[in-house]
């Protein structure tokens, strides 16, 4: 066994951090944080320049990245917030496009992806459906030479700046549940699409989008007709394997700096025993949060499925950062209550912002009893 | 990054597997209690190499690594053996450590299966080694005293054997003279040495407890039906198993990676053993709890054998501490001693 990445892979991460430290900058920091943004164009673009994007496809001029490559980079992302939420959500799409759209589609949308300069948000879930997808409403009706589609949409996140929403919309409405789905990309600049914001606890602006009596060219079908179900899966596929501990290491570096920074008696926080044990349970939450998400990552380097592993990363790494947020700002005291916009936070409001993101993680890409479910029917036999 | 395990660490599992599949099967565990030792198994043992196997070669051991050693300690872990393999390990590398006659004395004695020698987890307190590991049925312990490690002979003149919860053989030893292993700064850190040690493999039994005891539990929620279809179709009883089943994955793989990082004699050796630990017994805990709880009232029967895993959980990692305990000592590693 080997738990170390290899020389060329650390090698990578040096490199990641050195672009990142030149295009993160703090006041992009700032303004992406005070507007709610997990993207930025500018950002998009350099990604696209090194072929970071799409770095696992062959492009002429530059070297393919491996698995591992590819898990770091979306580590360091992670850990740093970078705004790259849209541009992974590109890809989800592309990926799909990629396996089943059209000629058409496929040459007027995946190199402008590849690049940064087209992005897709995700139209899943609505009011009345969250976990339970299959349970979707919007319906696109065949009309000569395209769809009409009619329906609203929650969680659209970033689609107030994409070009494009991933739409899951109903095209035969005798069907039920999972059968009768098609799957399609949006313009958001065609008449009848409205993006409305949703603000919410962690500070991230989404959206409602609503589509009323939208007129869709059938050329923006993206998986055949009928079958938006697997279009779905394989743009889900490996949304679960996303680093999601990478948000806690980044809370508990705040808090261990803060702990080791002398108080007004004096005496760092770090010297009380109670106070180190609870980091110490952090950071061990943390390691095996670590490790789990690169099982994942190791198993699909030597092409297996991780069908339980998966859901297990996601739900371990996600419920850690709950437990790890609540408990660094319990232990930091009334102190971590001063706002991350406060000039007087603790450690710029790191640990502050990580308790309301925390919520968040939990629920999208699966809720944590979705993931229990599959978990215990995958990996424990148990009948559904 | 690689995350399998090698052909003859394949091997190496499938052997002992087999070996405490035929031996230490529930009906030889329950035979061998309250005692916890069955000189029949623990025999087998020895005469296999299984506690010399972590000896370096020169000294006469297979020079097993310790991601080797916490393979097999799963497995004594899945089936609740009853014969202490971790201690009497530890104390084997230790003695091969120590360059002095009276350890390499004492080790050849092991290596020939003449004794068997175990290792006192906690320091001893006005000259006596409580609940030592093993105690009740060894020939000999290593124990610190103050900053002297001692090797001491132990017989029924010296000890008392103690009924206890994990049906361990643990006893009370009253030190008398013994014998000097070494002494000063130097004998303290090679006992921590065989602390880590002894913490890591015991989180590889608590895998091997947990592990077992969530399979008890998934088999018992198919097969049950109340309410007109198996309990393990009913989320409240199917989510915690679920939960332990990504616990038990992860604390599986923290202990591989802390036994890894100790091989190396890499920095965070002492801190992974000691988070290992933590989050393994953590583990072994409440899966234990869980699966006994899924049987209904049978779980609180005697005659159902998730109540063997339950108290072995509690009872074999506590004989040195609790998962605070061990948090504590991550810490130490992690920022230094606390001033």
């Amino acid at each position: 066994m080997d738990f170390d990445w290899d020389d060329e892979t650390q090698r990578f991460r040096e490199e990641v951090r050195q672009f990142l430290a030149q295009h993160l900058t703090p006041e992009l920091e700032d303004r992406l944080y005070q507007q709610g943004q997990t993207h930025d164009d500018d950002f998009a673009a350099a990604l696209g320049e090194r072929n970071w994007i799409a770095g696992d496809w062959p492009r002429e001029g530059f070297d393919l990245l491996g698995g591992a490559q590819m898990h770091v980079l979306e580590e360091e992302f992670a850990r740093t917030e970078a705004p790259y939420y849209a541009v992974s959500t590109s890809m989800m799409v592309a990926k799909v496009i990629r396996a089943v759209g059209s000629d058409w589609l496929k040459s007027e949308i995946l190199p402008r992806v590849v690049t940064g300069d087209v992005t897709i948000a995700l139209g899943m879930s609505e009011p009345e459906a969250g976990s339970d997808v299959a349970a979707v409403q919007t319906r696109a009706r065949a009309v000569e030479g395209g769809w009409m589609v009619d329906g609203q949409k929650m969680f659209t996140t970033n689609a107030n700046i994409t070009d494009f929403v991933f739409l899951l919309a109903r095209t035969d409405p005798e069907s039920e549940r999972h059968r009768g789905l098609t799957t399609f990309l949006v313009p958001i600049a065609s008449d009848g699409f409205e993006a409305q914001a949703v603000h919410t606890v962690s500070g991230e602006r989404t959206n409602i989008t609503y589509y009323s009596d939208l007129f869709l060219e059938d050329r923006w079908r993206t998986s055949e007709v009928g079958a938006g179900w697997q279009s779905l899966m394989m743009a889900l596929q490996d949304e679960h394997s996303a680093p999601f501990c990478a948000h806690l290491g980044r809370a508990l570096d705040a808090a261990e700096q803060w702990a080791a920074e002398p108080g007004a008696d004096g005496h760092a926080p770090i010297e009380q025993a109670e106070i180190r044990r609870r980091l110490a349970k952090v950071a061990m939450d943390l390691e095996v949060a670590r490790l789990l998400e690169r099982r994942t990552c190791w198993m699909e380097s030597i092409d297996e499925v991780p069908i339980a592993e998966g859901p297990m990363s996601k739900l371990f790494s996600t419920e850690a950062i709950v437990r790890g947020a609540e408990e660094l700002t319990a232990l930091v005291g009334p102190d971590a209550l001063r706002s991350r916009t406060d000039p007087t936070a603790v450690q710029a409001g790191r640990i502050e912002h990580l308790l309301r993101f925390s919520l968040g993680t939990t629920i999208y890409a699966g809720t944590s009893e979705v993931q229990r479910n599959i978990i215990a029917q995958r990996r424990c036999g148990l009948p559904r | 990054m690689d995350l399998a395990l090698s052909d003859e660490q394949q091997e190496l599992v499938a052997s002992f597997a087999n070996l405490l599949g035929k031996s230490s099967s529930p009906e030889q565990v329950r035979a061998a209690e309250p005692r916890g030792f069955d000189p029949a198994l623990w025999r087998t043992l020895v005469d296999t190499g299984t506690v010399t196997m972590g000896v370096s070669e020169e000294r006469g051991g297979w020079g097993a690594s310790l991601l080797d050693l916490t393979l097999v300690a799963e497995l004594v872990g899945r089936a609740a053996a009853p014969a202490p393999v971790v201690e009497a390990q530890v104390a084997a590398r230790l003695l091969a450590a120590v360059d002095s006659p009276i350890a390499l004395d004492a080790l050849g004695r092991v290596l020939a299966g003449e004794q068997l020698v175990s290792f006192a987890v906690r320091p001893a307190t006005d000259g006596v080694a409580e609940l030592a590991p093993a105690g009740a049925v060894c020939d000999a312990l290593v124990v610190l005293d103050g900053d002297t490690l001692r090797l001491v002979p132990v017989s029924d003149a010296n000890r008392t054997a103690v009924a206890n919860l994990g049906s361990a053989p643990l006893a009370d030893v009253r030190l008398g003279e013994g014998s000097i292993l070494m002494q000063g700064p130097a004998a303290v850190d090679r006992f921590e040495t065989a602390i880590d040690e002894w913490l890591i493999l015991t989180a590889a039994t608590a895998v091997g407890t947990g592990s077992i005891a969530l399979e008890i539990g998934c088999a018992y929620a198919i097969e049950r039906k109340a309410f007109g279809s198996p309990i393990g179709a009913f989320q409240a009883i199917a989510h915690p198993l679920a939960d332990d089943a990504t616990n038990l994955d992860g604390a599986r793989l923290l202990v591989q990676e802390a036994a890894w990082e100790l091989d190396r004699a890499a920095d965070r050796g002492r801190e992974l053993a000691a988070m290992a630990f933590a989050f393994a017994s953590t583990t072994a805990e409440k899966t234990t709890y869980d699966s006994l709880h899924t049987h209904g009232g049978y779980g609180f029967m005697l005659e159902y054998d998730i109540q063997l895993h339950w108290r072995r959980a509690r009872g074999w990692p506590r004989v040195w501490g609790d998962a605070d305990a061990a948090l504590g000592r991550a810490a130490d590693a992690r920022y230094g001693r606390a001033r």
